[in-house]
């Protein structure tokens, strides 16, 4: 039996050529669905095939927000467990919580800055400490990269462009497949114009941060 | 991307949409001139867009005020020679499900597409019916698109295939295909269908509208099933029912495992049929692991297409059949093979090869395939027993198959798994700044200074955003059954027990069916609190208009309805209008209404915190001197602006919205407007 998986459920090379799947997570209203749509329309810019899955509903109203991309020959939009390439937490608990779509391999971006539940005092679980939660991650996985993305948003000129300061990390590693002038390009044709240099600087503040990481 | 340039003219030209985009699309490809919708996820983007986009694409486009109008709206139209498209979550067909059935008597003219949007797994509904049982209701043609490319060429085809067969058209999709986001290769929009330059010489001279318009031809034999002429249509859909099998389509493909596949020769000849969702974790599980199974995808699966599956299956050993939510393409299958008198096994739900409920994802198929091939292995140590049929027997001795919802897999590393046990949870919660928050909070102060106890309180709830008054700490919502459903349960609840009972229903959820049902209430003197919500906007489905509003679903100005006039016209004795967010006066009102001796009607009126264009108001903070961190904000009003750090409570002022509800709470006063 143990040669059955071995043999019949090996990868086929072929299919997963060029494949890379990125899993996206936090909090309603931190632009993650913005910014996955931003990676799509960058890969797709380079000519290359990709789907995506964004899980809305409650969002709005404080809820888990996650959305999965998926470049290469894939039809799901859905990432399979311990598949993704790379994580990009918006939230750092929330990371955590998706724990089962990575891999020790997986890249793992966080912003270390939290957002507790509202109810919290009313949860028999409280609100983690963040270090040891990043330290605990270090201990099993190769790549983490924990910035305080909030900080360096805040510091680009508006919070709101922590997505792109997260975007701009993503770029960063190596194996992200897509170029950052791509992702720059991409996201000016998907956000307001007024905010290019903004936005521009919150990719590049994202990008030199993990950069010094590595 | 622009939402408008789901409007260019660039044949070929490829965008990255949205299932619920690609859908837009489509229609505007096909030309249609009427559209209605009332909204629900996850189906509501399309109405968002077609709000924005319609005038520019001539098209009419309506929020109705319940999904049977909206069938209505685009029956009518269809009947007049216009194309019309209606869509709806898979619950809104149940309330239009009246009109619809007789939909398919009259047939139409223009073409008619329907699109029902399901939602395996229930992230944003009551519960999981698969929609495809409709189409064999109504002997009405399905179609199942299994991305945004295929949705946008399904609604065109759809409307063709209306229009050939005088008969309106499902599109089914999945939550995970409306808001999946792929590459859509657009195709031309024919402008010659309502040009609005063309059109309005056609029109009579004092019409100024943006949409071409129809004419009714009267014909009622056709149009008007009084049952004799009922008898005569119900014969002609059932003929024109099976002309539509005869047609061949291109939406149903083999996709052929390659001869080079590593395991091509393998013992059983094999293969899978699948449609929707369910194709995609197929296809990439058999391809990503190279499993060598062909697979018949189907996207016309209504009525079903028995040839071709009939030629697919013959020279099987055995059939996977992968759908989601219900095993009904298992049951066409099996009917197929037992009129063909066919050996074949079918592996599905039925047999507990793959989960009977629930959304399918790549894992899911993974294991079940693993599965199969792990008992096949092990029946092959057994001489005698060595063919599909003793697999089929091994999993028919299983259990149901029921994959643990939304359950994530245990990680090998325990360090892990404690840490992901010790996360708390993070459900959604009414909004900071949001009236519902304070309405709730005056209905359970009332009943405390009624001193009436909990459990002699029933709160029947609706539909909207404020059915997360379920959670603690308001926990006002016990009993729930549909949109509406809140007023006629709470005129039930009041003949079936002497409970105090406190209906709560939203403003766009009393308009879509809570008046009937209030009517009722009064006729039959029941005796409750009902509470309209009315917080300006159809809030939960992301701010559509309603009647309540002076501006309809183009964004035209359009006359409003008063929720307190209606109340007062049926002869509703206490019907009072309170700005929930004055609390004293609210909780005074509940009081007097709980007294009542009849139905007593609150008009909670004040708009919803994510309304855009309301007036900022200053958030509050602290006084650290007055607090003695009681800590009742934080316990009884779980806002998402307060919250302890560091044992101090806070109030975040880039999320506070003013609404001033914990000042007005705070029994130390140590709550005030920031400065």
């Amino acid at each position: 039996m143990i040669n059955m998986e071995e043999n019949m459920f090996s990868k086929n090379p072929e299919f997963c050529k060029d494949s890379y799947t990125i899993c996206m997570c936090g909090v309603g209203g931190q632009g993650i669905i913005k910014t996955s749509t931003i990676i799509g329309n960058g890969a797709i810019n380079e000519g290359k095939k990709v789907v995506m899955s964004e899980v809305h509903g409650m969002s709005q109203r404080g809820g888990v927000v996650s959305s999965e991309l998926k470049i290469g020959n894939y039809k799901s939009s859905l990432i399979e467990e311990f598949n993704s390439d790379m994580i990009i937490g918006f939230e750092p608990i929330e990371i955590v919580r998706n724990l089962n779509k990575v891999n020790k391999d997986t890249k793992m971006i966080i912003n270390t800055h939290s957002i507790v539940p509202s109810n919290i005092s009313s949860q028999k679980n409280s609100y983690p400490n963040i270090d040891e939660v990043i330290d605990i991650l270090r201990e099993n996985y190769n790549y983490v990269y924990p910035i305080n993305g909030s900080q360096l948003a805040k510091e680009s000129g508006n919070i709101l462009t922590l997505n792109m300061v997260l975007l701009g990390a993503a770029t960063a590693d190596e194996t992200f497949p897509i170029s950052k002038d791509s992702i720059i390009i991409a996201m000016k044709n998907n956000l307001k114009a007024n905010f290019y240099d903004m936005n521009t600087e919150a990719i590049e503040k994202g990008y030199e941060t993990v950069k010094s990481l590595q | 991307m622009a939402l408008e340039d789901i409007l260019i003219n660039k044949p070929k030209k490829k965008l990255f949409l949205l299932g619920n985009e690609a859908a837009v699309r489509g229609a505007i490809e096909a030309g249609i001139s009427i559209a209605a919708t009332y909204p629900g996820t996850p189906s509501s983007e399309i109405g968002d867009i077609l709000h924005y986009l319609a005038k520019d694409a001539n098209i009419y486009f309506e929020f109705s005020v319940n999904e049977k109008v909206a069938m209505e709206v685009a029956a009518t139209a269809a009947v007049s020679g216009l194309r019309s498209f209606t869509f709806m979550k898979h619950v809104g067909l149940n309330v239009a499900s009246d009109s619809f059935m007789t939909t398919a008597y009259n047939g139409v003219n223009g073409g008619m597409v329907i699109l029902t949007a399901d939602d395996p797994s229930m992230f944003s509904s009551q519960n999981e019916q698969d929609n495809r049982h409709y189409g064999r209701l109504a002997k009405i043609p399905i179609l199942e698109p299994s991305n945004p490319q295929e949705i946008k060429d399904m609604v065109v085809y759809g409307f063709e295939l209306s229009e050939k067969f005088k008969i309106p058209v499902i599109i089914r999709t999945t939550t995970r295909i409306s808001h999946m986001r792929g590459i859509v290769e657009l195709s031309e929009i024919k402008t010659s269908n309502n040009d609005n330059n063309k059109l309005k010489n056609n029109l009579k001279s004092n019409e100024n509208v943006h949409w071409k318009k129809g004419f009714f031809k009267k014909n009622p034999n056709r149009y008007v099933p009084v049952p004799g002429n009922a008898a005569e249509m119900h014969k002609n859909l059932t003929l024109k029912f099976e002309n539509i099998k005869k047609i061949n389509t291109k939406l149903n493909k083999i996709y052929s495992a390659p001869k080079t596949s590593k395991n091509k020769n393998s013992k059983f000849k094999l293969g899978v049929i699948s449609s929707g969702s369910g194709f995609n974790y197929t296809y990439d599980t058999i391809n990503k692991y190279d499993l060598g199974i062909d697979i018949l995808k189907l996207g016309f699966t209504h009525p079903f297409p028995e040839k071709e599956v009939l030629e697919f299956i013959k020279d099987l050993d055995g059939i996977f059949i992968v759908e989601e939510v219900d095993p009904i393409m298992e049951k066409e299958v099996l009917s197929i093979i037992g009129k063909n008198q066919l050996k074949i096994s079918v592996f599905g739900k039925l047999n507990n090869v793959f989960p009977m409920i629930y959304e399918f994802n790549p894992d899911i198929l993974l294991d079940s395939f693993k599965k199969f091939y792990q008992i096949a292995e092990k029946e092959k140590e057994n001489e005698e027993r060595n063919n599909i049929k003793d697999i089929y027997d091994e999993f028919s001795k299983e259990e149901i198959n029921i994959n643990e919802y939304n359950q994530s897999t245990k990680l090998e590393n325990t360090q892990l798994n404690k840490l992901i046990e010790s996360l708390p949870n993070r459900h959604p919660t009414l909004c900071p700044g949001c009236p519902h928050r304070a309405s709730y909070f005056a209905v359970k102060k009332s009943i405390e200074e009624l001193e009436i106890s909990e459990d002699n309180v029933i709160f029947a709830s609706d539909i909207g955003c404020y059915t997360l008054g379920i959670s603690p700490p308001y926990q006002t919502a016990d009993y729930l059954l549909s949109m509406g459903s809140s007023i006629g349960d709470g005129g039930g609840l009041s003949k079936a027990t002497n409970q105090t009972i406190m209906s709560f229903i939203g403003d766009s959820t009393f308009f879509h069916s809570g008046i009937s049902p209030l009517i009722n209430c009064i006729h039959n003197k029941n005796k409750f609190v009902l509470t309209i919500l009315d917080n300006r906007t159809t809030a939960m489905t992301g701010g559509q208009s309603n009647p309540g509003l002076n501006v309809d679903g183009m964004g035209d100005p359009a006359p409003e309805i008063s929720i307190e006039k209606i109340a007062i016209s049926l002869g509703i004795e206490f019907v009072k209008i309170i700005n929930p967010l004055n609390l004293k006066k609210a909780i005074e009102t509940y009081k007097e209404a709980i007294e009542f001796d009849g139905v007593s009607v609150i008009i909670a009126k004040s708009p919803c915190a994510l309304i855009k264009r309301l007036k900022k108001r200053k958030p509050m903070e602290i006084d650290y001197n007055k607090c003695i961190k009681c800590l009742e904000c934080v316990k009884f009003l779980a806002c998402p602006s307060i919250s302890v750090k560091n044992d101090n409570i806070v109030i975040d002022p880039l999320s506070c919205k003013g609404c001033t509800t914990c000042r007005q709470m705070c029994k130390e006063k140590a709550i005030k407007i920031e400065r």
